[in-house]
């Protein structure tokens, strides 16, 4: 789990750094310029200490760590192999050496990968009407908003828990259909996909609807007056004005649920009930009972990739798409 | 007579509820013309905004109806209304140029690209922004957002534009310029003008009637000169330029017109208001400019108190025997005309016709 949530922490506050320091004082005197740098770098430091520290260095031993052999008994060996990439990619039959492609990882990186963008979706469209109603209050916006975060102040395994007993066969919702007798047997939902998925968006909504309540807190909703005053129907007015107003806290949101629901571990790995894997659960055998530390790094630097790649990809993609509008 | 563009029929809108409820307006009644310049004039809370949202839809009234060329349209949401509005705080879309902003009804009205872009070049021309149309509207001056939000407005070609106080926002200059710019369009597109201010000069020079309204009622309609000349009431006159208001007793009234005693006992003749028969004792109003300093058989006298010169025109400000206060003005001369001293004994002459009684 760790290892999984390090990554993209990391590139959570690698991106952060950059503004910063973009900002260089050009202009009068010498010395001026050379304090303004220093004073740049002393405001820095903090958080490049952090950086480094905290996540560029364990993400260089896990880099490492996947360049290496496996130990007997976990851990690794100081000789140079490539097995662990290999692995990520391929298998080698136990009996004849034959090679074929590692479609167990390849599943549970896609299914990862599925479940995370539908968290999202599911997220944004739980959170958005939510965020709208509580920037639309005239009163007690705080009172809402301090609801939203209620969750968080749980720890996740216990909410995660609580999930389960709500949906397990035995729970509130089988009981509570048998009883009305709508149903004869239990509903299978724990321990499935869809389980997961509930489970997450539960856990990651308010990552959607606080930076959505952001950005739509900051909206005159007398423009969407003018819009309607202009012709232009509910949905067009949400189409045409609200939509793109709020298409920072979109992003944002998106991306605060989408990286953490592809690292996920704790939610899959009580809800899926251990055969629904996802990712993290499959970085967390490598380095528990797999033995095989190379391989779950090298899982574990290509999440990091796979969450880089999407991200650029969304952002480049929602911002031309923002510039069409005008 | 033709059916009127917009007509209110007692229409009330009342906030809240309780003991903090609000009534913006007050049984409101009111018929604008076609193609009429109507002004909403009135101090603030008087419930302008509030009867402009309810013919735009925004709002719907407590009580009462709303009636576009003699349609009824309570329930219908204000993209179903032939009805565009200026707003009082423009509204533009923060994230279109101002071409994007003009053609926005036009594209929900479903209208073809050309036509579209045709319309957007000729507003574009209208408020003589041709120059800026590819700008974000965050980076124009407050007058060219005002024009912009303008253009937007008569885009889509309403029968009914509403302007809530569009040039509150300008300075002097450019609201003169605008003042001239608007009754230009008015004029070209032929388009009914709904224009609420509380400048009682800007309603003065630009409407063809002036409602004044205060606490939710309309008090007065009609032509500028029609209230400023006969104000009905004492708010009315006292909203719309300035006015001496004093007491006067009635002699005797015939044909709805009355003999008034004004202070030193001056006899003189003014209309009567409906519904003012058999009092005794009225307010009259007289404008500063209807009266002048004189020295042989005043109307009224005093004391005069100031002396403000106003470069045009110069203010006597009198304190009357009765202890009221009164203000004359007259128009400067070069040579100056013959100085008064504060603190000497002054007459004040109002001439004829020009006292007007008022309700109260
Ligand atoms: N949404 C509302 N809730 C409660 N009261 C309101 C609301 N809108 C307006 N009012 C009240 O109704 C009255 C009329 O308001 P309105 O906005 O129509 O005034 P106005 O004449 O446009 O004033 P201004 O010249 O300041 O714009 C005011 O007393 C105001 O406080
Ligand atoms: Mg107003």
């Amino acid at each position: 789990m760790a290892i999984g949530e390090a990554t993209s922490d990391s590139q959570a506050e690698g991106t952060g750094v950059e503004p910063a320091a973009s900002g260089a004082g050009e202009g009068a005197g010498e010395a001026a310029h050379r304090q303004a740098v220093r004073r740049k770098w002393l405001l820095l430091a903090p958080a490049l200490a952090i950086l480094v520290f905290a996540a560029s260095g364990p993400l260089l031993i896990v880099l490492v760590y996947s360049f290496l052999s496996p130990g007997p008994y976990g851990g690794v060996e100081w000789a140079f192999s490539t097995e662990g990439w290999f692995r990520v990619f391929f298998t080698r039959d136990i009996f004849d050496d034959t090679v074929g492609p590692a479609d167990a990882h390849l599943s549970i990186f896609w299914r990862s990968v599925q479940l995370s963008v539908l968290t999202t979706l599911l997220a944004f469209l739980f959170g958005f009407p939510t965020a709208y109603f509580i920037a639309t209050r005239e009163r007690n916006r705080e009172v809402w908003l301090f609801l939203i975060t209620i969750p968080f102040w749980t720890n996740l395994l216990i909410r995660t828990f609580a999930i389960m007993e709500v949906i397990r066969n035995e729970g509130i919702i089988n009981t509570a259909l048998i009883a009305l007798g709508l149903i004869e047997q239990p509903i299978q939902i724990l321990f499935t996909d869809f389980s997961i998925l509930l489970g997450m968006t539960y856990v990651y909504l308010p990552l959607m609807v606080l930076p959505l309540y952001a950005s739509m807190d900051k909206i005159d909703f007398r423009l969407v007056e003018a819009a309607y005053d202009l012709y232009a129907t509910r949905w067009q007015a949400l189409r045409r004005v609200i939509f793109p107003l709020v298409k920072p806290g979109v992003i944002a949101g998106s991306i605060l649920v989408f990286i953490p629901s592809l690292g996920a571990y704790v939610t899959p790995r009580v809800l899926g009930g251990g055969k629904n894997l996802m990712v993290g659960n499959l970085i967390e055998l490598q380095f528990g009972q797999g033995r095989n530390w190379p391989l779950g790094a090298a899982l574990s630097i290509t999440l990091l990739v796979i969450v880089m790649v999407a991200l650029i990809l969304y952002v480049r993609n929602a911002s031309r798409s923002g510039a069409e509008h005008g | 007579m033709a059916t009127a563009a917009v007509e209110a029929q007692r229409v009330s809108k009342v906030f809240g509820e309780g003991p903090d409820q609000v009534v913006a307006l007050d049984a409101v009644d009111v018929q604008i013309r076609q193609n009429e310049f109507f002004t909403l004039l009135g101090p603030s809370g008087c419930g302008k905004t509030t009867l402009l949202r309810l013919i735009a839809g925004f709002d719907h009234p407590t009580g009462g109806s709303i009636l576009l060329n003699g349609e009824e349209m309570s329930g219908l949401p204000p993209f179903k209304r032939p009805v565009n509005t200026v707003f009082q705080n423009y509204a533009l879309f923060p994230h279109m140029t101002v071409a994007g902003n003009i053609a926005f009804g036009l594209e929900m009205l479903g209208k073809g690209k050309a036509e579209v872009a045709e319309t957007v070049d000729r507003m574009l021309k209208l408020v003589r922004m041709e120059a800026l149309k590819d700008r974000q509207t965050s980076q124009i001056s407050g007058g060219q957002q005002q024009r912009v939000a303008l253009a937007r407005a008569l885009a889509p070609h309403p029968q009914v534009l509403l302007l809530d106080e569009p040039l509150s926002a300008l300075d002097l200059k450019l609201r003169k310029e605008m003042q001239i710019e608007l009754k230009r369009l008015q004029h070209e597109t032929g388009i009914t003008f709904i224009f609420v201010t509380h400048d009682q000069e800007e309603a003065l020079t630009m409407s063809d009637r002036i409602a004044v309204m205060n606490h939710g009622k309309i008090l007065q309609i009609g032509s500028p000169r029609e209230v400023y000349d006969h104000p009905a009431e004492r708010f009315v006159a006292n909203f719309i330029g300035e006015t001496n208001l004093i007491e006067a007793d009635v002699l005797a009234i015939a044909d709805g017109s009355a003999r008034l005693r004004l202070g030193s006992g001056v006899e003189t003749e003014a209309d009567l208001p409906d519904g003012m028969e058999g009092r005794n004792r009225v307010t009259v109003a007289v404008r500063p400019e209807h009266a002048s300093l004189a020295d042989t058989d005043p109307t009224l006298s005093g004391q005069l108190e100031t002396v403000v010169y106003f470069g045009t025109d110069t203010h006597y400000h009198v304190r009357l025997d009765g202890g009221d206060l009164f203000t004359v003005r007259t128009q400067n001369t070069r040579d100056g005309g013959e100085a008064h001293a504060p603190g000497s004994p002054i007459g004040i002459r109002i001439a004829e016709k020009s006292v007007q009684v008022l309700r109260d």
